[in-house]
């Protein structure tokens, strides 16, 4: 499912003494079974850039196209691109409601108008995919704990079975281990079913621990387009726009400031270890 | 983020003519003896000189025209009806019309549009009290206003803290039903179509995190006002105290030869 | 009744710190069921700490701090503020005067339709003649550096404005301890750098009595004391060096260590020499250079 934004605008309340420009020309192709990750600050678009994937939002300007859809068309039916690419929003277990968690799960399907045990069989899939043990079926989603509903309400959008999968901030508010198992699971989730996700996340750790591709948006543009390698090479250029590396290329940043020989960005702790080490060596080596 | 924020409550347009600075509690008590005056009085002349006083009113306030007037587009049905039920059912007056079953007397048309004046000069006497009013000041002019009847267990404290908090946590509501429906839109929702039964239990998945959501606000805005000492109106003194000025007793006196001349008329 | 004042001092008993609690248990009590939250936690904050409580969702952390001004009281045991019992009915107002609380959904802490309304509330409840309270809204606002909008309407503020408004609110009551109850769980990282950046000011000038609820970690570093919670029980504390040079316990309590933490530890193991008790990626790298 190719997306294509085409030159989108888009401003709320358009004509108002309140017109605001969220997003200005932006121009980007998300190719099927991409893993990309969206960073920017709060207010730089990246939420009103998310909804237009789905036809939530349509741009004032521009075209968005989903597969051979585009959301501006006449008489374009939404309800088939909500299946296809299906949004997570930013603490989604505020919009359960069902009794048991799984009425919940079946409420997207049920709304597909699939039969009734087709419908059983996605509730226990999408539980599956998200780690919630099936004897939860019959729970209330209300008595769980905040990281459990948040896995709910993921389940919810994954039984509609999309081909994009986009989370606005799937993490917030959890403690490190509910944060885990939900990158865990997102991860594995690309892997297996080579479905495109798109992450939207404050956290540059989870973002240089999964996506292959980043982009950044400030004041409703793309600032940058490109591999986590060479995004996050443009730590000042982020860190102007109040948006920071991942901590271990920050510690290379710093060495590098102090003249040392390592490179300038390293995903995870693991590398950076082999960075420090090497030029230790060098340096005593030299000493 | 949403457009829900631009939402003006209480359609409060911030000024400071000399309407704006009188104190709410006159203001308050003004608006108030302006209705009763206005269903008083009989005459159309006694009705001329209240519109004349209301239309003063409103060029001293600096409001735009466009936003009182816009007051009045919520009781446009009501106005109509209001004429058209006195219009065709009265039986006052002198026969102006007769045709097929339609009889329609010139007393119904009077009556029907002096009514109608009369709901319009209504309205746009707490247009301009709410237009030239903070939320807020006028929830501090109820409270000082039902103070006296606390005795005869008038809440007035707790009506007064009740509209705050409600004015305070509308915004916040309106835009977590923004998200809400969302959400549920895009997991396949439809808000919108079929028969009224069906379109009413489409909103239950809106409606039922809404409230839960609300309940929860409340219980942790509850906690948050027992951490800050709150314990009712008992003792509590105020930050922002309402002082009349010399501009009120000049209201005072300019409406209550408006109000004479009026009835006497 | 008035809320009595404590700045004269009269309620203080001798030696009682800040906070003292001894055998501390609190049983949530449901239908399905008692949780029990707390079991037998003896802590003591002094004037002048700056303590950081961690721990995961549901190990009890934010259950304590709701016993630190009564909002909770002890199933069993107790919990003295300022040596004043949490029981006494009678000194409730005194305490929940004395300990400040900002919890962690900033929208839901706010009361007021204007902000210097809102920082007003607390004051206003306790009595304070007219004047003082406007002295006392100006300092407060001043101190969160708020004041420059303190006409504006809270729910056009971003979240990290929000939480300062709310922290200038229990300001304004002149409390003797501060506790921020998750108050930067809910908040982007802009959000969570200004309120930390609020607290760490508050220390330096006020030296305000802290107590800093949260997991993320690289938060607690800042803090003089770390308790670690788990399953209703403290059982790790100390200095943030002493308790991140465990990562072993942190990790199977389902909590982070700081990055620049596991990665010296790697590298002491990996045989470069480098002290014992780095916490930054500032500490960290100064160490580098200086013992290479």
């Amino acid at each position: 499912m190719p997306i294509q934004l085409n030159n989108v605008s888009f401003t709320y309340s358009p004509g108002t003494p309140f017109e605001r420009h969220a997003l200005r020309g932006i121009n980007l192709s998300i190719a099927d079974g991409e893993f990309i990750g969206i960073i920017g600050q709060t207010g730089s678009g990246k939420s009103t850039l998310v909804q237009l994937l789905n036809g939530l939002i349509k741009p004032t300007q521009g075209t968005v196209r989903v597969g051979d859809v585009t959301t501006t068309d006449k008489g374009v039916r939404l309800r088939p691109l909500r299946q296809m690419v299906g949004l997570v929003f930013q603490f989604a277990e505020h919009q359960l409601f069902a009794e048991t968690v799984a009425a919940d799960i079946a409420f997207g399907p049920l709304n597909l108008g699939l039969d009734p045990s087709e419908i059983a069989a996605r509730v226990d899939e999408a539980m599956l995919t998200v780690g919630l043990p099936l004897e939860m079926k019959e729970r209330s989603p209300f008595e769980l704990s905040g990281g459990q509903m948040r896995r709910v309400a993921i389940a919810g959008v994954l039984a509609m079975r999309p081909q994009v999968l986009i989370l606005d901030e799937p993490t917030a508010g959890l403690d490190p281990r509910g944060r885990d198992e939900i990158l865990t699971r997102i991860g594995a989730l690309h892997r297996e079913r080579g479905i495109t996700v798109i992450l939207v996340s404050h956290s540059m750790e989870d973002i240089a621990r999964l996506v292959s591709r980043i982009v950044v948006i400030h004041e409703g543009e793309v600032l940058h387009d490109g591999p986590p390698r060479e995004v996050f090479c443009s730590a000042e250029s982020l860190s102007g726009i109040g948006l920071g590396v991942p901590q271990a290329t920050e510690i290379l940043r710093r060495l590098r400031l102090a003249g040392w020989n390592v490179p300038a960005v390293a995903l995870t702790l693991a590398e950076a270890h082999g960075f420090i080490v090497e030029a230790w060596r060098e340096r005593s080596g030299e000493a | 983020m949403s457009m829900l924020q631009n939402v003006t409550l209480g359609q409060y347009f911030p000024g400071t003519s000399v309407v704006h600075r009188l104190d709410p509690r006159t203001k308050l008590g003004l608006a108030l003896a302006y209705i009763i005056v206005l269903f008083i009085a009989r005459t159309g002349l006694s009705y001329s000189v209240l519109a004349l006083a209301s239309a003063g009113i409103v060029l001293l306030s600096e409001v735009p025209i466009k936003l009182v007037l816009r007051g009045l587009r919520p009781i446009l049905m009501i106005l109509s009806l209001t004429v058209v039920l006195h219009v065709f059912t009265s039986r006052e007056g002198v026969e102006l019309v007769s045709f097929w079953f339609i009889r329609i007397y010139s007393g119904g048309v009077i009556q029907g549009f002096m009514l109608a004046f009369r709901l319009v000069l209504l309205v746009l006497s707490t247009s301009i009290l709410t237009l030239t009013t903070s939320p807020i000041a006028l929830t501090d002019a109820i409270e000082l206003a039902l103070r006296p009847l606390r005795r005869f267990g008038v809440p007035a404290h707790e009506l007064a803290m009740m509209m705050t908090i409600a004015l305070r946590f509308i915004p916040t509501l309106l835009e977590e039903a923004e998200k809400i429906m969302k959400a549920q839109l895009a997991r396949g929702a439809d808000f919108e179509s079929g028969g009224l039964l069906k379109r009413a239990k489409s909103l239950l998945p809106l409606l039922i995190p809404l409230f839960i959501s609300a309940f929860r606000r409340a219980d942790e805005l509850a906690m948050a006002m027992e951490a800050r000492c709150y314990r009712g109106g008992e003792g509590r003194t105020k930050y922002k105290v309402l002082a009349y000025s010399r501009l009120d007793l000049y209201a005072a006196m300019c409406f209550t030869a408006v109000g004479v001349v009026a009835l006497a008329l | 009744m008035q809320c009595v004042e404590l700045n004269s001092g009269t309620q203080i008993k001798g030696a009682a710190g800040i906070i003292e609690t001894k055998g501390l248990h609190h049983v949530y009590r449901g239908h399905e069921g008692d949780t029990h939250a707390l079991g037998g936690i003896d802590i003591r904050i002094e004037e002048g700490d700056f303590v950081a409580i961690i721990g995961r969702n549901g190990s009890g952390k934010s259950t304590l701090a709701k016993h630190f001004n009564a909002i909770l009281l002890p199933t069993e045991g107790r919990v003295l503020v300022l040596g004043m019992d949490t029981r006494d009915t009678g000194l409730l107002w005194s305490i929940r005067q004395a300990v400040g609380m900002v919890f962690q959904n900033p929208d839901n802490q706010i009361v007021a339709t204007v902000i210097d309304e809102d920082v007003a509330f607390g004051p206003e409840n306790l009595g304070v003649p007219t004047p003082e309270i406007a002295e006392r809204v100006d300092a407060a606002l001043r101190q969160v550096n708020m004041l420059a909008l303190r006409h504006h309407a809270p729910h056009l503020l971003s979240g990290g404005q929000k939480q300062r408004v709310a922290i200038a609110g229990v300001l304004a009551m002149h409390p003797k301890l501060l506790v921020l109850d998750e108050a930067t769980a809910m908040l982007d990282p802009v959000g969570r750098a200004e309120v930390i950046e609020t607290i760490l000011a508050l220390r330096s000038i006020a030296k305000m009595t802290t107590v800093l609820i949260t997991h993320h970690m690289d938060e607690a570093v800042l803090a003089h004391r770390v308790i670690v919670m788990d399953e209703g029980r403290v059982v790790a504390s100390g200095t943030p060096a002493e308790v991140f040079a465990q990562p072993e316990l942190l990790e199977s309590l389902g909590l982070d260590v700081p990055l620049a933490a596991k990665l010296a530890k790697e590298l002491i193991r990996s045989g470069l020499s480098l002290p014992e008790g780095i916490l930054t990626a500032a500490q960290l790298v100064d160490s580098l250079c200086q013992f290479n």
